[in-house]
């Protein structure tokens, strides 16, 4: 029977099972390491046929329609605000609980999620700031630098090549005195970096490259320097 | 009533996933991205499934309702967000389309919609992706792109499609197994740019 239960992921992943059979598999799923991966990948698979489709464009009601019904369920939204400490524990918790629950994925995926989930609360703090409505945003060359009126501050950068081995970049905030550090972070296509510590007006947000872990002032040349 | 404008750019550099955490916090606003980024993909799927203007829309309103409803128990180590999302319409679209058992005609031939009008970088991307997925699903033995194709597409469970086909239960699981694995590794071959990445290793 087990063994039949196997057999029916990539029905599972295309729906193509009656209510009664996609309840059973999923009963078997949370006992079932290996279907459980092989569910992930036949899943992206089988989302992957649905970029196959060709249609007209949905009708513009429809997004209106769907935020409107949205707000209607859960009308207490507050808008986007900053955030500085809660979502990470917010995601972490319901991450948690999530793992509790199942008490599946807990012990194999606890450091992968535990990255992701600080990846997560990252990039929140960075939309928090982006997105709250004193903010103001100074453009350079490779990206954005966004600063809230109270000082907190987002670094966007394009295309930015990974460290060399043992490196790290390491953000600076510098208002006249000696530069203060805000952070370290990695390469990517597109790098969000929450600034620790405060931009005032006229502050610069300098970007070194350091040792891994970070120094307490910079020891390079910045190669990337912005003025607010 | 409030607006909801295009988004400004303040959520672009977010991933799908990230906006789905959003969500889960009630952000309009990061539903409203992700229906813009996956909208489009969305309708054309449900509207596949469903032949009808008005049921693929109530699809991808209860879909993205779902994602609305759920986006705290969404595991991103289970699925990409956009995976999760459009599993979610898909769902929704099949169990409209098994209520309207008249209207699931043959479900081969593609919708006789006329081609979109591409107006933006995003349709761009869309069309290779369509071009990349349809080109591999070329690829794969008729059986089992008939098996994946009627499933999917037509909505028709494993035993329906038995019967339908005259085959065995057990012949029809095994195809869309092949079918869906071999999808898998082709979509994965590394001509231009993939988008399929295992998400586990076992």
């Amino acid at each position: 029977m087990e063994t039949d239960l196997h057999d029916l992921t990539a029905a599972y992943a295309l729906d193509a099972l009656s209510p009664e059979e996609a309840r059973e598999y999923e009963a078997h799923l949370a006992r079932c390491e290996r279907c459980r991966a092989e569910l992930a990948s036949f899943s992206e698979a089988a989302g992957a046929l649905a970029y196959a489709t060709e249609g007209p464009a949905p009708p513009p009601e429809l997004r209106a329609r769907i935020l409107q019904q949205a707000q209607r369920e859960r009308p207490n939204v507050a808008p986007l605000r900053p955030r500085w400490v809660a979502p990470v524990a917010a995601v972490a918790a319901v991450a948690a609980c999530v793992a509790v629950g199942l008490g599946i994925w807990a012990a194999t995926l606890s450091n992968k999620l535990d990255r992701r989930t600080k990846e997560l609360g990252r990039e929140e703090k960075v939309a928090a700031i982006l997105a709250a409505p004193s903010s103001r945003s100074i453009s350079f060359g490779r990206g954005v630098l966004v600063v809230t009126k109270s000082g907190e501050a987002a670094l966007v950068v394009n295309h930015l090549r990974q460290p060399a081995q043992g490196k790290t970049y390491e953000a600076w905030i510098s208002s006249g005195g000696a530069p203060k550090p805000a952070g370290t972070f990695g390469g990517g296509k597109v790098v969000t970096v929450p600034l620790e510590g405060s931009v005032r007006p006229g502050a610069s947000v300098l970007v070194t490259v350091e040792r891994s872990g970070g120094v307490d002032a910079p020891t390079q040349k910045p190669f990337l320097s912005v003025q607010s | 009533m409030r607006e909801y404008p295009a988004m400004p750019r303040s959520f672009a550099h977010l991933s799908d996933e990230a906006l789905v955490a959003l969500v889960a916090r009630s952000d309009q606003e990061a539903l409203a991205e992700l229906y813009d980024r996956f909208g489009r993909v969305a309708y054309g799927l449900a509207l596949r499934v469903l032949r009808d203007e008005k049921l693929a829309e109530d699809a991808v309103q209860e879909g993205f309702l779902a994602a609305w409803r759920n986006a705290e128990r969404y595991m991103p180590e289970r699925a990409k967000a956009g995976t999760w999302l459009l599993t979610l319409v898909h769902r929704r679209a099949v169990d409209l389309v098994r209520r309207e058992e008249s209207r699931r005609a043959e479900p081969l031939p593609e919708s006789a919609e006329p081609a979109p009008q591409d107006s933006a970088e995003d349709d761009a991307w869309l069309r290779f992706e369509r071009e990349r997925v349809q080109a591999a699903l070329r690829k794969l033995p008729d059986q089992q792109r008939e098996a994946l194709e009627l499933a999917y597409y037509g909505g028709f469970t494993q035993s329906e499609l038995a019967e339908r086909l005259g085959q065995p239960v057990g012949t029809i699981k095994s195809r869309m197994f092949a079918g869906l694995a071999r999808l898998r590794e082709l979509l994965a071959e590394p001509n231009g740019e993939s988008t399929w990445k295992p998400t586990f290793t076992t």
